[in-house]
């Protein structure tokens, strides 16, 4: 019984970690989806240095995407770690 | 027999490498090959026979030297593809002919605006990830309707899910075939009926025989095929005009130097303030609305898309799952970010070497798009010096150089232009068009499977017969993906025409027929049965009601549903005079024609019906939240199962019986 109730608090702790991590990439995938474009006109008004590209331009052709990139690596290996941390993880 | 079984496939994911790099070489050697028969003088349109023949030959080999009889093996691979080449199959399956082909000339027409598809359906993935792929594959499902309706408790769910699924991937399908078919009839000078019948022999080759698994290894191929064909004649031209092989860091200077091209041609009457669309400019193609919901339908649509989701069933453990998904878009990135590149490039030269020219000096390789009828000079298909000449002559006042507003290109053109354009061999426009080809056929062979395998694993096997032997399923799903494939191509053949807003609905339909479902199921231990139906039911049928309303009975939608004129974004203005249109004797069959097929001209809150998915999916969410609410607690033993996919180790909730 003891055992089980150890179970289902880690089961718990486990998910709270879980849900954490997916706010936390949502927030910023909402941010680099959607809030920067937002803000293109003034941002326009910028030019990145030497390559040329005004910055507003710039994040919805390449700054986003390899923001997103970059995120859903760093995602596999956060939840991998969470996962281990509490025993979940597959077997290697 | 089984230990065999095991050691030959191990040793064979061991190999994939080797024989992945042997296969690039020998595309790359494939290439110089046919440069050099160019350069004896052997006829371009015998190299672009080889092209076409060889690649599909290739994938046709793939296709039955991986065959399968076994069911895990047809319909999820094994589940034994590794991360990394379940992201390159994955790359193909999601890059469609819209993306090969359209995107970069969607990005020349529309500018900034053009941008929403790039984040549409690059971001979307962080969702697939986040939120439901992993589970999906811990739960161990075939197919999407499989977890809907293990989850939400029997066939009327799974019922829902094939329904979803089919209007979503049969949109799809048709539009890669149509792609096909395009291709096809362009460079092998075929018929297009007959292009997309040929190109349908090729889909059917790798997908009928071997499933899942044959599908896999030969989208790998193919997506091998399409991003060298993507990436060369670009990283040609950015070596040629700035010194430097990378066009995405460049392309900047393109840029620049398109805008300052078009405050030039302004400046001496080449163009009107009217005629002009800014490169750089946001918002004058799409109003802001409308530009966040493409890129929220195509992000979410991503992630409820049922052939995508399918990829993800076929990786060793959760944990590659996720992994795949990040390799997924890195390979999707490679060629996302490279379009606005292609649409640069081919922009500053269209405004430099065109626009302002005299008419006699326009060159040559412009004419042989025009006689096609995809580029216009002056009102008239750009055939020949004269015709363009003759065609000016006729407008009063003209200057006699190409102005702007005197120069129409397709959007499909941008990309099988671009070699011709900057002046390269034509092996590379071979090559090109054998990359469209890759990506329509990867695309469509994913999209084919996933309706045969729902209808033949969903409908036959667990609703009609669920005793039904090994062989007999395996049959059936092959002759129903004939049947679907047929089906589908006779629709393409019909041209059903505008490949974007096709692409755009089955995004959105899906989105709002799945997306609630899928993430309540794994995120809200509480959602019921009756609420995920409900809310499926809900969702999927506003967004299929506001699409067919707006598209085909706008007149109905005007006067009992409360619609209104959509609004031009720049100036505000109605883009219909619906007191007019209303006034006519048949307005509501007339209107239809009235309103220009690619989108709706009428809707609510001046919503593109493209996007009807961003009115189904919150009302989606909130009837199951309420229902759900409403109803009994789902039982101990379900939310128990929840838990289990939460967690990656562990058998898979639903255990298939394969024998």
């Amino acid at each position: 019984m003891a055992n089980s109730t150890d179970l289902k608090a880690k089961e718990e702790a486990h998910w709270a970690k879980t849900s954490r991590l997916m706010y936390t990439h949502l927030a910023v995938w909402f941010f680099f989806g959607f809030i920067i474009h937002m803000f293109v006109k003034p941002l326009n008004n910028i030019i990145i240095p030497i390559l040329g590209f005004p910055l507003g331009f710039y994040m919805a052709a390449q700054g986003s995407l390899i923001v997103f990139v970059v995120m859903l690596f760093m995602f596999a290996k956060q939840q991998d770690k969470i996962d281990r941390e509490f025993g979940f993880a597959e077997e290697d | 027999m089984a230990t065999q079984g095991t050691a030959s496939t191990s040793d064979f994911i061991k190999n994939l490498g080797k024989m992945y790099g042997t296969y690039t070489g020998g595309f790359i050697g494939f290439i110089l090959f046919l440069a050099v028969l160019e350069q004896v003088g052997v006829p371009n349109k015998i190299l672009g026979y080889l092209f076409v023949f060889f690649t599909l030959a290739v994938y046709a080999i793939i296709g039955v030297m991986t065959r399968t009889a076994e069911v895990s093996e047809y319909y999820v691979a094994g589940r034994r593809v590794p991360a990394f080449y379940n992201g390159m199959a994955t790359g193909a399956d999601w890059m469609s002919a819209a993306s090969f082909v359209g995107m970069a000339g969607t990005l020349f027409l529309l500018g900034y605006d053009g941008l929403a598809w790039v984040l549409g359906w690059t971001g979307g993935f962080v969702l697939v990830s986040i939120l439901i792929g992993p589970y999906l594959r811990k739960f161990g499902a075939y197919t999407v309707p499989d977890f809907l309706s293990f989850r939400y408790g029997g066939n009327f769910a799974r019922a829902l899910g094939v329904i979803v699924l089919v209007a979503c991937s049969f949109t799809y399908v048709t539009a890669q075939i149509y792609g096909t078919g395009l291709i096809a009839s362009r460079f092998l000078g075929m018929q297009f009926e007959l292009a997309v019948f040929a190109g349908l022999v090729g889909i059917l080759l790798c997908a009928m025989l071997g499933g899942m698994r044959a599908v896999t290894w030969t989208q790998i191929a193919q997506y091998i095929v399409l991003i060298i064909a993507y990436l060369t004649p670009i990283v040609i031209l950015s070596t040629t005009q700035y010194g430097i092989p990378i066009p995405q860091l460049t392309y900047g200077q393109a840029i620049v130097d398109i805008t300052a091209r078009e405050q030039q041609m302004l400046a001496t009457g080449l163009t009107t303030a009217a005629a002009l669309k800014p490169h750089i400019q946001p918002f004058i193609n799409y109003s802001p609305l409308n530009f966040f919901g493409i890129i929220m339908c195509m992000m979410v649509g991503t992630a409820s898309l049922p052939h995508i989701l399918m990829r993800y069933f076929t990786t060793p453990s959760v944990r590659e799952a996720r992994q795949s998904v990040a390799w997924s878009l890195l390979f999707i990135f490679l060629l996302y970010f490279s379009a606005p590149a292609y649409a640069a490039f081919s922009k500053l030269e269209v405004y430099t070497n065109i626009i302002g020219r005299d008419l006699t000096a326009i060159r040559p390789w412009l004419f042989s798009w025009g006689e096609l009828g995809l580029i216009q000079i002056c009102g008239k298909n750009a055939g020949s010096i004269d015709a363009i000449v003759a065609a000016c002559k006729a407008i009063a006042g003209h200057p006699g150089v190409v102005r702007l507003q005197d120069f129409v290109i397709n959007t499909d053109v941008i990309v099988l232009s671009t070699p011709e354009i900057a002046g390269l061999p034509y092996v590379i426009s071979g090559l090109v068009a054998a990359g469209g080809l890759a990506a329509a056929l990867s695309t469509a062979d994913g999209l084919l499977l996933a309706i045969a395998n729902a209808l033949s694993h969903d409908v036959y096997y667990k609703m009609i017969d669920p005793n039904a032997p090994t062989m007999r399923r395996l049959t059936v799903a092959r002759a129903l993906l004939v049947v679907v494939a047929v089906i589908a191509a006779a629709t393409a053949a019909t041209k059903p025409g505008d490949i974007l807003a096709m692409v755009g609905w089955a995004f959105s339909l899906a989105m709002a027929g799945n997306f609630p479902a899928l993430v309540m199921g794994v995120w809200w231990k509480r959602t019921t049965a009756t609420g995920a139906v409900c809310g499926i039911i809900a969702g999927f049928g506003l967004c299929l009601f506001y699409l067919v309303t707006t598209r085909y009975f706008p007149g109905a939608g005007v006067k009992y549903f409360g619609m209104t004129s959509l609004t031009n974004p720049l100036t505000g203005a109605p883009l219909v005079d619906i007191a007019k249109a209303m006034a006519l004797p048949n307005a509501m069959e007339s209107f239809p024609t009235l309103a220009h097929p690619m989108a709706n001209k009428v809707g609510w809150f001046d919503l593109n019906n493209i996007n009807c998915g961003l009115l189904g999916t919150p009302l989606g969410f909130a009837v199951i939240y309420i229902v759900s609410k409403l109803g009994k607690e789902p039982s101990a033993e379900m939310q128990a199962y929840v838990d289990d996919i939460r967690k990656p180790r562990g058998r898979t909730v639903l255990e298939e019986r394969t024998t």
